[in-house]
């Protein structure tokens, strides 16, 4: 029994017992149920259809669920048990990624819902991936579906809301047990399989992008290789090649955003076999488009780490004077252009003090041996 | 999310405003002083913000490496030692600001006569994971 297979018909099967009446938050915990129940009685009693296998065992969780507490069946029950016809699972499976990513939900919550009733994880593992107890995530999630109980189904909602909740899912990383980039793939897949928007493919190919490189960016034991320095022949050209032609799609659509942007950057990185053959010119004009777009400090501090590829470190430097020094990672940037530019005592000093504002323990070991490099006798 | 560390002093925090000893407080004092700090994580279960809480004892050994084949030294406690940790609280939050609103609700657990103890808590950001995406 494949766990991927059970866990890519969860929001369908949701979809289902919410048309039939039963409201989000009963129908969410009666999938769970019924996927526990499939991973025990499938691996020796494998059904022929899972996904009618899956929603009449939903089904009668729910409704076990609903006898036990009388009290709450008007509440529960919208409709009377009869089914309606065959539902339109792709539209269903859509409105629960909306549905998930309502704006009312705090962004930790929105994620924990996600990964549970669109991505069919189970509370454990999304506790774990997240380092934080199973009680503590229960909590959040039974607090988002209460949050979000008199949503109903079937409201329009803006697809950027998702896209952020994803785009979290898969900038979490590598940590824990549950391989959170991975998963955040697989669900912008079956977004972008429901939906036609250029933002969608965007970000599907950014993430594709940059999982690409993913073998490349770190030695087994965890230490952060920087781009220039990674083994290029390591990265996944078959990943490559689908997020370049899946962004291409969405570009030649003409309503550009900010993940086909960001996809764009990562697409020129990934042309390139060295640092020096990169396209820096066309990333500085991505970067261009990106800071119109968001206006986002992080991106014109990104943007003067191109523009010292592209025009020298002393052009970097100048891009940088109009930023904020208390931006994360600022010192980092302004070592690395300093030191390009042979001021070596004052990359070093500000070497030690990015690796001091480190966010994670990885970057400051790495700039920490940056200083100790350029402090060297 | 973001984790914190919310860290109590016995020593080496600034001095509080209700800065009197909890030996010299009244039981009932040093019941509702427990009953709040219960209280406040038990909250912090409900809205799923709850990671983890110790508290420690003030009783504390250094100890350190005496090179090879021979046992470590231990020494201490010494009682010039500027810091001492109490306890600690780790919370997973959505913001900085949330932190810092939790720290200050922490630290208005009512203390001598009732009245909140204003203890300085020390508030650290964990180290994460590096982002995925950085370029």
């Amino acid at each position: 029994m494949e766990e991927a297979l059970l866990r890519s018909l969860t929001p369908a099967v949701i979809g289902i017992l919410v048309r039939r009446g039963a409201d989000f938050a009963a129908a969410e915990d009666a999938v769970q149920d019924a996927l526990v129940e499939a991973v025990r009685v499938w691996p020796d009693d494998p059904p022929r259809d899972p996904k009618g296998w899956l929603v009449t065992a939903a089904w009668r969780k729910f409704l076990d669920a609903v006898r036990a507490d009388t009290s709450r069946r008007d509440r529960e029950i919208r409709a009377d048990a009869e089914p309606p016809g065959e539902p339109l699972e792709v539209d269903d499976t859509l409105q629960l990624y909306f549905l998930c990513a309502h704006p009312s939900l705090t962004p930790a919550s929105a994620v924990a819902l996600t990964l549970r009733a669109v991505g069919g994880l189970t509370t454990r593992q999304i506790a774990r991936a997240y380092l934080v107890p199973e009680a503590t995530m229960a909590q959040r999630i039974s607090r988002a579906k209460r949050t979000i109980a008199g949503v109903r189904l079937n409201q329009p909602a803006d697809v950027a809301t998702v896209l952020r909740v994803l785009y979290l899912v898969f900038n979490e990383g590598y940590s824990g047990d549950v391989d959170l980039a991975a998963e955040a793939i697989r669900l912008t897949r079956q977004l972008a399989a429901g939906i036609q928007h250029p933002e969608v493919a965007g970000l599907l190919a950014l993430m594709l992008l940059h999982h690409a490189r993913r073998d490349a960016r770190t030695t087994p034991d965890g230490t952060l290789i920087p781009l220039a320095d990674q083994d290029r022949d390591r990265w996944d050209t078959h990943l490559i090649a689908e997020g370049v032609q899946i962004l291409q799609t969405a570009l030649s659509r003409d309503r550009l955003g900010e993940f086909q942007a960001q996809a764009a950057i990562a697409a020129l990185h990934a042309d390139a076999r060295t640092t020096e053959e990169t396209d820096w010119l066309q990333i500085v004009e991505w970067y261009d488009e990106l800071v119109r777009l968001t206006d986002n400090p992080v991106a014109r501090l990104n943007r003067a780490v191109a523009v010292g590829e592209a025009d020298g470190p002393r052009a970097g430097l100048a891009a940088l004077r109009d930023l904020d020094p208390s931006l994360p990672r600022y010192p980092a940037v302004a070592a690395h252009l300093h030191e390009r530019a042979g001021n070596l005592p004052t990359a070093a000093r500000l070497y030690a003090e990015a690796a001091r504002a480190a966010h994670s323990l990885p970057e400051r070991d790495h700039l920490t041996r940056q200083a100790a490099r350029l402090n060297a006798p | 999310m973001a984790k914190y560390l919310l860290l109590k002093h016995y020593r080496g925090a600034p001095e509080a405003v209700n800065d009197v000893p909890m030996d010299k407080w009244t039981p009932e004092e040093v019941t509702a002083h427990i009953r709040y700090m219960r209280d406040f994580a038990a909250r912090l279960e409900e809205t799923g913000e709850f990671v983890d809480g110790q508290a420690l004892s003030p009783e504390g050994t250094f100890v350190r490496y005496d090179g090879e084949g021979r046992p470590p030294v231990t020494d201490g406690p010494f009682a010039e030692t500027k810091d001492l940790i109490a306890g600690w609280m780790v919370i997973d939050v959505d913001t900085y600001e949330r932190a810092v609103e939790l720290a200050g609700e922490l630290s208005a657990a009512p203390g001598a006569g009732g009245k909140p103890i204003h203890e300085w808590l020390e508030l650290r950001p964990f180290l994460t994971e590096p982002p995925t995406i950085t370029e």
